[in-house]
């Protein structure tokens, strides 16, 4: 066992047993984490990078202790997430996005207290490190609040707190921006990078579906997908991977219906993915090309089709365009109900 | 490897203490803030217990019927915040997202449920009180006490019983859905009946009496009545003593029962994913 690893997990599994009335030939289960081998070296702030339902939740619910795997194994700072519980709950603490915990009849400080208590901080230390933390989100001046009538935003700074006062080894923060708005969002973000720059022998695990948000917060992160781990890397040599393609996003007029193989923009020799959405009139194509001069034959494709161009733009890679070469697909593509089949996540 | 921490903190028993005050806080401090309950959780309990009383007194029974259903109706209190305050709490607290950080914080699950049942018997204490008190000074009603050490002997047995049952019952709920609403429900009228909340649970004879005598309330209730109203001791079902007896095995089969169970149904909720699901 490598001692500086907080995070290992070898061909992980998690199947899910479907409850509730079935007809015939639905699934009985569901595949939500399909061998995934994960290393999260101490001090890291790593990222899990999927579409929703591609099992990013379920490795961060088998890791706090929540759920147990169907196959293979986790370990937290050494620890086995099977046998080794009480100790790894003492070492970590989990933050989620859209959180609604506490009790809305208590203040802020009374829920942190709550909490605090719970992870066995003493009376003094636990408001001592209530006021110092409501300080560093900014919201020293709720203390006295009750939570019922905090905003969205003003609650997961809350959580945040609540996540971190227990000085915990390893921080699992399960999209923990979703539902904020960007201001929100950015205060949490930059409060993460703090604390990671503060206490660099501490380890964040981080999943979100924002590319941006992984791009800007990891060191390193891993892309997931129906339960897969398809690549591990630092979000700069993941898009490295794209360097020799030729990127573009073209805002073209309706395509239309696409009636035959031929007649899709795949089809064109040297497209090597593409997406293509259809929005306000207009038709915006992403595409990955193996060489600069397919772009050429792509515009032939289109005018044959009757489409105009409207706009052109040549880009760097982002992870999303990573995700796009892995999968096929865009990340904002929900894949949870592909349980009708046999993977599919939590 | 890192220490578990850097900031300071307990373990073991203090842990255990530290976390049954953090749990009992929110309940105690919960009413304080919200007085509609003192309307809903007394007002409207003494309106059900003055139609018994009026019932009784329009059949001419004794007089201690009235004491009798003065002490039922208080007592309707513990067992409404057993029922949907304790057992189906955990259900609560799993769809607002507090049962997850409660199971991942290591402040160990039984003390929560202490936590819970600590905060409920104090706050529950008081709206019994006040529902006593209030239905005394309407209708009259005169204690004749036998024993007053053995009266909250019986009273602190029957809580511990009744609110281990109420841990007992949080741990299967522990892993249930949306069916813990419908047994809280199911489990509410039918126990005024069988354990005789407005009348002495000897009228319903042996074997029911016997039966409902698994609920601690019923026992209790019946030793209660008994000491409260000692001119009347044919009204018993058992002996206070034997009572007393059944009610000391109880309070530790349901006390020991909800730690295995809690412990059993934790790894179930942990091995089936029932921990984590939401019913939104």
């Amino acid at each position: 066992m490598d001692t500086n690893l907080a995070i290992q997990t070898k061909d992980l599994g998690r199947v899910y047993r479907l409850r509730g009335p079935k007809r015939k030939g639905d699934a009985k289960q569901l595949v939500a984490l399909d061998g995934v081998n994960l290393e999260v070296r101490r001090g890291e702030l790593f990222g899990l990078l999927g579409p929703n339902g591609a099992g990013k939740t379920t490795i961060i619910k088998i890791l706090a202790t929540l759920l147990l795997p169907t196959s293979g194994s986790a370990l937290v700072e050494d620890l086995d997430v099977t046998r080794d519980v009480q100790e790894i709950r003492r070492r970590i603490s989990m933050v989620s996005g859209g959180e609604t915990s506490g009790y809305g009849l208590l203040t802020v400080e009374e829920n942190l207290w709550m909490f605090a208590r719970f992870y066995g901080l003493d009376n003094v230390t636990a408001r001592k490190r209530i006021d110092s933390l409501l300080e560093v989100v900014g919201i020293a001046d709720r203390k006295r609040t009750k939570i019922s009538d905090l905003s969205t935003g003003l609650r997961q700074k809350m959580n945040f707190v609540r996540g971190f006062i227990s000085d915990p080894n390893v921080v699992f923060l399960d999209e923990p921006t979703l539902g904020l708005d960007v201001t929100a969002a950015r205060d949490v973000r930059g409060f993460v990078k703090q604390w990671m720059h503060d206490h660099p022998d501490r380890t964040v695990l981080l999943t979100t579906h924002y590319m941006a948000e992984a791009d800007e917060l990891c060191d390193r992160l891993a892309i997931i997908d129906r339960g897969k781990l398809l690549a591990c890397d630092s979000p700069h040599s993941l898009k490295h991977r794209l360097q020799q393609d030729a990127i573009f996003n073209l805002k073209v007029g309706p395509l239309g219906p696409r009636p035959s193989r031929d007649a899709m923009i795949e089809a064109v020799p040297g497209v090597r993915q593409a997406t293509v959405v259809e929005q306000n009139g207009h038709t915006e194509l992403n595409l990955i090309l193996a060489q600069e001069d397919v772009l050429s034959d792509v515009l032939a494709h289109l005018t044959r089709r009757g489409s105009s161009l409207i706009s052109l733009e040549k880009r760097e890679p982002t992870l999303e365009d990573v995700f796009i070469d892995l999968v096929g697909r865009r990340l904002d593509v929900d894949t949870s109900h592909h349980a009708e089949g046999e993977h599919a996540a939590g | 490897m890192l220490p578990a921490e850097r900031v300071q903190k307990a373990t073991g028993l203090r842990l255990f203490w530290y976390t049954i005050w953090a749990r009992a806080y929110p309940r105690i401090i919960g009413s304080t803030r919200e007085k509609s309950w003192l309307f809903f959780e007394t007002v409207l309990p003494l309106m059900g217990t003055a139609s018994y009383v009026f019932v009784y007194r329009a059949i001419g029974a004794p007089e201690a019927y009235t004491g009798f259903v003065v002490l039922g109706g208080a007592m309707t209190a513990f067992w409404l915040n057993v029922l949907w305050a304790m057992a189906s709490q955990l259900y609560w607290d799993k769809d607002g997202g507090n049962l997850e950080l409660y199971v991942v914080s290591p402040g160990p699950l039984m003390a929560i449920l202490l936590g819970m049942a600590v905060g409920g018997v104090l706050m529950t204490a008081t709206r019994a009180v006040i529902i006593l008190v209030v239905c005394s000074l309407l209708f009259n009603v005169s204690y004749q006490i036998a024993s007053l050490p053995l009266l909250i002997l019986i009273f602190v047995t029957t809580m511990a019983a009744l609110y281990g049952m109420g841990m007992m019952f949080a741990s299967v709920f522990l892993a249930a859905g949306r069916e813990a609403w419908h047994i809280s429900n199911l489990l509410q009228e039918p126990i005024y009946l069988a354990s005789g909340f407005y009348f002495p649970v000897k009228a319903m004879g042996f074997w029911i009496a016997t039966f409902a005598s698994v609920i601690p309330l019923t026992l209790g209730l019946d030793a209660m009545r008994q000491l409260i109203f000692a001119g009347d001791p044919t009204l018993g079902f058992l002996s206070v003593e034997a009572e007393l007896l059944i009610l000391l095995v109880l309070s530790v089969v349901f006390i020991y029962g909800a730690i295995k169970m809690l412990a059993k149904l934790e790894e179930i909720g942990r091995r089936e994913g029932r921990l984590i699901e939401r019913r939104r």
